[in-house]
């Protein structure tokens, strides 16, 4: 793997932290052209009313909430192994959530009434919730770090971590809640999301960690430890696994439904997303992925195991499309065992096309975690020291 | 949460002691022609709100549709709703432009002696007493009436799109681009969510809504649902209606005749 030298590492970080900058910068110029001109200038429209920007908000938002799972099971389960990764697991959660929580915010049709929705609250609404969930995360993952970095703090971190991974359990319920409350649409309205988006954050956010975690140890020219890529992989094929199950449920039960069955041949056989379904999320991102973690000439393998992380981390954004776009593309239905059609295009599946200014807005969201991640792994030295007699002790110990 | 239906005592009182006289001097002063005695009748007008004073929750504003009435190819409902609330649509992306009513056609697809049929009705917001928009804004920008109407205050309003996520209807449109020539009667904004407001600056005038008023077939009954003796509370008791997705138990002030 490429590993610059020094004078070259220096470079590269300063045009690394430019390129995510300017990103960032085109993402909100793209915002400000969407609040001037409206939102007729992206491809959302009134049947699909959450586009593009959504599903990567949501992906960076779940995967935050996931990420900091890494720094919980050394904290809170006090596993060694993990332990040392606490503090880049924080800084990716952090990142991470400002990105999405960037691209949500900027997605509003009036994004400059921001205030608004911080003064007015209402205690009916998921969304309303997760206006106190994240900011209490920031605050909590702030001092989570805190005291791990501070070495009169040390003794309170294990409370903190605690603290934390309380909370992103709260608050990736309130994510899948979002879509748990919702009556309307037969893609929703599953108590069944909730748990599901824990697993997914999980899953995905283990993912993100690795990939990450290989370009810092490549970066610095260092070989990650096979025992502890071993015990990642391990973790991160369950976690596959796990969310490859909550989805297999989620369509046998709804399909048993006989008012959800045609929802469920829509996203499932005949429809422009279920392909995205069976070769993106399920093949791309799921059994691909648990192949090359399982497979004897793979499964030992850093480069193999670092693919197949990121493999998930493109599954996740097919599972998020068809959940998110295909869910709104069906029609409702109003008027069981009716045909039904109108000027509203009631009746009628739609088709959404993500057009520039949206595609520049999600691009800028991952752009913000991106900067904030480079500009915070180098500024504070959050590349994982391992002892590895340690944790071979530990490990000895746990097995 | 107070329902619609749950009278505010103190409201009431006031009413009571206002009396009759003031009442009377209210209605006639809505329309020459127009008396006390029409309460009851088809489309009876409401009595108009004065500035300042706050809805009366002992109303719950509803319309019934009769399908069989609504006769095809006609959009008189549609014309008047968007030319009194100055609702265009010109975007190039049809499906962005806004629309507050619609006229929906059916064909009945079920087993047995109706199979084929066609039927009309104009679909708009069907003001639920339990609406789903109004749970799910983070704002509190939907909000219900005390008389049964789910507006959107445009001043608050966000844009999320959350209510038109939860709206089982479609009855929500979001202003996608900038706008003109408003009416200065019914205020509306670009990023904000929007639907039928029941024509509440008319009811509050004491007039019925646009696409009542406007339909030459007399196909829609405005009133008032919690009133047994007006004509709207009789029609329904007396023949089967008809509530669309009645299995999510909203309660939608709008009730369908010849579904």
């Amino acid at each position: 793997m490429f590993t610059p030298k020094p004078r070259q590492e220096e470079n590269l970080f300063y045009l690394l932290a430019a390129i995510g900058g300017l990103v960032s910068a085109i993402g909100l110029a793209a915002a400000l052209y969407m609040e001037h001109e409206g939102h007729v200038v992206t491809g959302m429209n009134n049947q699909i009313v959450w586009g593009l920007p959504h599903v990567v908000a949501i992906f960076l938002i779940v995967a935050a909430s996931g990420v900091l799972n890494v720094a919980s099971m050394g904290s809170v389960f006090g596993r060694v192994l993990y332990k040392s990764r606490a503090p880049l697991s924080g800084l990716l959660g952090i990142a991470m959530l400002s990105g999405g929580l960037a691209i949500i915010m900027l997605d509003l049709g009036r994004a400059d009434r921001i205030i608004v929705a911080m003064t007015h609250f209402n205690p009916t609404s998921v969304f309303g919730w997760n206006v106190i969930l994240y900011p209490v995360f920031y605050a909590f993952v702030g001092i989570y770090l805190w005291t791990m970095m501070e070495r009169r703090m040390n003794p309170y971190s294990k409370v903190a971590g605690l603290a934390t991974f309380i909370w992103r359990i709260i608050l990736t319920t309130g994510t899948g809640s979002i879509f748990a409350f919702l009556v309307a649409r037969q893609a929703y309205g599953s108590a069944l999301l909730a748990p599901m988006f824990i697993i997914m954050s999980f899953s995905w956010g283990l993912a993100v960690f690795i990939v990450v975690q290989a370009t810092m140890y490549a970066w610095n020219g260092m070989q990650l430890p096979p025992l502890i890529l071993q015990r990642m992989k391990n973790l991160l094929a369950t976690l596959v696994a796990a969310v490859l199950y909550f989805t297999a449920v989620l369509h046998l039960v709804s399909a048993y439904f006989a008012k959800q069955t045609a929802f469920e041949y829509f996203i499932l056989v005949d429809s422009e997303f279920s392909g995205m379904f069976w070769i993106g999320q399920v093949l791309i991102g799921s059994l691909l992925p648990l192949t090359l973690l399982f497979h004897p000439a793979t499964r030992a393998k850093v480069a193999w195991i670092n693919l197949a992380a990121a493999l998930v981390i493109v599954g996740a954004f097919f599972q998020l499309y068809v959940f998110i776009i295909g869910g709104q593309a069906f029609p409702l239905e109003m008027f069981p065992g009716y045909d039904i059609k109108s000027s509203f295009f009631d009746g009628t599946v739609d088709h959404y096309s993500a057009r520039l200014p949206e595609i520049l807005l999600a691009l800028g969201g991952v752009a913000i975690a991106f900067t904030m991640t480079t500009i915070g792994v180098r500024a504070l030295h959050f590349l994982p020291q391992d002892d590895i007699a340690e944790l071979e002790a530990a490990i000895r110990i746990t097995d | 949460m107070t329902s619609p239906q749950t009278p505010d005592n103190a409201r009431r009182k006031f009413i009571a002691a206002a009396g009759a006289g003031v009442a009377g001097l209210g209605f006639t002063a809505i329309a020459p022609g127009l008396h006390l005695m029409a309460v009851g009748e088809a489309n009876a007008a409401p009595t108009p709100r004065k500035a300042g004073e706050p809805a009366n929750p002992a109303v719950r504003w509803g319309l019934l549709i009769d399908a069989n009435k609504c006769a095809p190819g006609c959009t008189k409902c549609i014309d008047a709703c968007h030319t009194e609330n100055g609702v265009s649509a010109n975007l190039p992306d049809p499906r962005q432009n806004s629309q507050w009513i619609r006229k929906i056609e059916l064909v009945d697809r079920r087993p047995g002696k109706t199979r084929g049929h066609v039927t009309q009705l104009p679909m708009m917001c069907q003001h639920c007493a339990e609406p789903p928009c109004v749970d799910v804004c983070p704002t509190g920008a939907s909000m219900k009436r005390a008389d049964g109407i789910v507006l959107v205050d445009r001043h608050t309003c966000i844009g999320c799109r959350y209510c038109m996520m939860a709206c089982p209807y479609k009855a929500r449109s979001f202003v996608h681009a900038p706008l003109n020539d408003q009416n200065p009667e019914v205020p509306r904004g670009k990023g904000c969510v929007e639907s039928c407001t029941l024509c509440v600056h008319r009811i509050d005038k004491g007039q019925q809504p646009a696409c009542v008023e406007s339909c030459p077939e007399g196909a829609m009954t405005f009133g008032d649902l919690n009133d047994a003796d007006s004509a709207i509370a009789k029609r329904i008791a007396s023949v089967p209606t008809t509530q669309v997705r009645a299995d999510l138990r909203l309660n939608p002030g709008v009730r369908y005749e010849g579904l």
